[in-house]
């Protein structure tokens, strides 16, 4: 349980002159759910959008300093950009599905990578794994989008899950949701921990406290404090943190 | 005081808005009453299969529909695969430089521009320097030019209104920028783009000053059999008989753009057909 799967070390990401993530190192274990969180603006989703190179289409973004994906680095010269892609899913904030059917939703990923599968069994598995088989298994070949906010975010969980990644990413899934569905994408994320390694971005405390194994805090662009998610809630090591877990600041 | 006036305004301005939306309505049915009136009693089976005629009685316009056919064909087909790639360069191939910025403003210049100066470059670049004389060829390719600009900002317009969200989970996925451009934005874009092709055709249906530039005839008593024929269109013959001085032909005007507005009232049906029918998947 201890293998690492993605390694930073003195990771720095600039937007223009302004330097927003500066010189962190740490090291995501594999099969584990990781936690980042930190106040508004620290940094969070530009580190989380490094794993996947999803900053590449921001024009002025510099990324310096080491950041590796199974030993081989991202930002290589020899990486394509796309295919890390395949093995780091993403799951965005808000409910993203295409404008197309929950079928659809799930096999275009897949297709377009070259992959070959059942196309039923695959969408069958993806929607089961991702806890909304049942709930959508008559309307297949219904429009996406005319599920709800909560089913939506299940069905982005499923066609990432579709890819067969390695990871999961996750910004801030749950924040457009209610509890209730709030509720189902964490029991959802205890379920997938069992095959992917999970990273997901929160502001929620409890919920960084009930749903990961590790926990990173963020602060104004710096790695405060990273360890087990018991650990730092019950015992942080630092001041900021202890101050910005029991909410004195953020 | 100040929550009176506010309420005062309010109700003003919702009259207004309503007396001015219930005035052109108004006029429109004031001059299609007027159209229907004098035109009524032309319309007939062989206004439709007969060419045109110095004896009211006897004239028709099958060849004008049959010009507009063809000249509509062929822009559209010159038209519809220009315009939609232009605008799928523009919006997501196109450095974002200033040079680009001063295209995206001519093309609206160009958009705006009285169609009479399409009408002369035609005639000076189609008809005369490419030598195509009087032929469809020069009508399609004339009117192509008056509504390329158009379909690119339509279609500009419905693939700007593709959320970016759908191409970030497009590369999320491992897509290469041209699947999420064709499998993704494109085929979201496309009511939009149908809709816009559509209407900024039929747009092109009701043109005649271009074509009386370049030389469409008013007298063609015989169907064009292929795209290097000369030919004449509805407008233009309409305009044709409304400028001559007998009643009669004027009753066959009215007539005439009774069957016009008909065929601009269908395209912007169908128009409104597939907006409603493709956008069942919308955001
Ligand atoms: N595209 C961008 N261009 C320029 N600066 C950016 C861009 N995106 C983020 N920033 C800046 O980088 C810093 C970190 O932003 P980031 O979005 O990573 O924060 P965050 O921790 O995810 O915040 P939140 O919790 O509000 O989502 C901020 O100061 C932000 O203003
Ligand atoms: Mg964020």
């Amino acid at each position: 349980m201890s293998e690492n799967i993605i390694e930073a070390k003195d990771l720095r990401i600039f937007y223009g002159m302004n330097e927003a993530v500066k010189g962190v190192s740490f090291k995501i274990k594999k099969g584990e759910v990781t936690a980042v969180i930190g106040p508004s603006g620290c940094g969070k989703s530009t580190v989380l959008r490094s794993f996947n190179r999803m900053n590449d289409f921001i024009s002025n973004i510099k990324i310096t300093g080491g950041l590796s994906f199974e030993g081989d680095e991202i930002y290589g010269p020899k990486m394509d950009p796309a295919v890390i892609r395949r093995d780091i899913g993403m799951v965005f904030q808000r409910p993203n599905p295409f404008p197309k059917s929950i079928y659809k939703n799930i096999v275009w990923g897949p297709k377009i990578n070259g992959y070959k599968h059942n196309w039923d069994e695959l969408v069958e598995k993806a929607l089961r794994r991702a806890a909304l088989w049942d709930e959508v298994k008559d309307r297949l070949h219904d429009s996406a989008l005319d599920l709800s906010g909560g089913q939506q975010q299940r069905l982005c969980i499923a066609r990432t899950i579709a890819m067969s990644p390695k990871v999961i990413l996750m910004d801030e899934p749950c924040s457009a949701l209610d509890p209730k569905a709030t509720a189902r994408i964490e029991d959802l994320i205890g379920e997938l921990k069992k095959r992917y390694t999970i990273v997901t971005v929160t502001h929620n405390m409890q919920q960084a406290a009930r749903i990961s194994d590790e926990t990173a805090f963020f602060y104004e662009g710096e790695l405060i404090e990273f360890g087990n998610t018991n650990e730092l809630f019950t015992n942080p090591k630092e001041k900021r943190t202890e101050d910005y877990i029991t909410g004195r600041f953020g | 005081m100040a929550f009176d006036k506010r309420k005062i305004f309010n109700t003003a301005f919702f009259w207004g808005c309503r007396i001015s939306t219930w005035g052109a309505i108004l006029i429109l049915g004031i001059l299609i009453y007027h159209i229907v009136k004098q035109g009524y009693p032309w319309i007939s089976e062989n206004f439709i299969t007969n060419f045109p005629s110095r004896f009211p009685h006897k004239a028709g316009l099958k060849s004008a529909l049959a010009g507009s056919l063809w000249v509509i064909s062929f822009t559209a087909l010159i038209v519809v695969p220009l315009g939609v790639s232009t605008s799928i360069f523009l919006e997501e191939y196109a450095p974002r430089k200033r040079y680009m910025r001063w295209i995206q403003i001519n093309i609206s210049n160009l958009a705006g521009m009285p169609s009479i100066i399409y009408g002369l470059l035609g005639l000076a670049i189609f008809v005369r320097f490419f030598n195509l004389d009087r032929s469809i060829w020069a009508g399609a390719l004339t009117l192509s030019l008056l509504v390329l600009p158009v379909i690119v900002i339509a279609s500009q317009g419905a693939i700007r209104s593709v959320p970016q969200s759908i191409r970030d989970a497009g590369y999320a996925l491992g897509a290469r920028k041209w699947q999420v451009v064709f499998q993704q934005v494109i085929p979201a874009a496309m009511p939009g783009i149908m809709t816009g092709v559509i209407l900024s055709t039929s747009r092109a249906i009701g043109e005649t000053a271009p074509l009386i530039i370049i030389g469409a005839l008013s007298y063609v008593a015989y169907l064009p059999e292929g795209p290097m024929d000369s030919f004449t269109v509805l407008p233009v013959q309409i305009y044709n008989w409304a400028s001559r001085p007998q009643e009669s032909f004027h009753g066959l005007a009215a007539a005439g753009i009774m069957v016009l507005l008909t065929i601009l009232f269908i395209m912007n049906f169908i128009a409104v057909y597939i907006r409603q029918k493709f956008t069942k998947f919308k955001y």
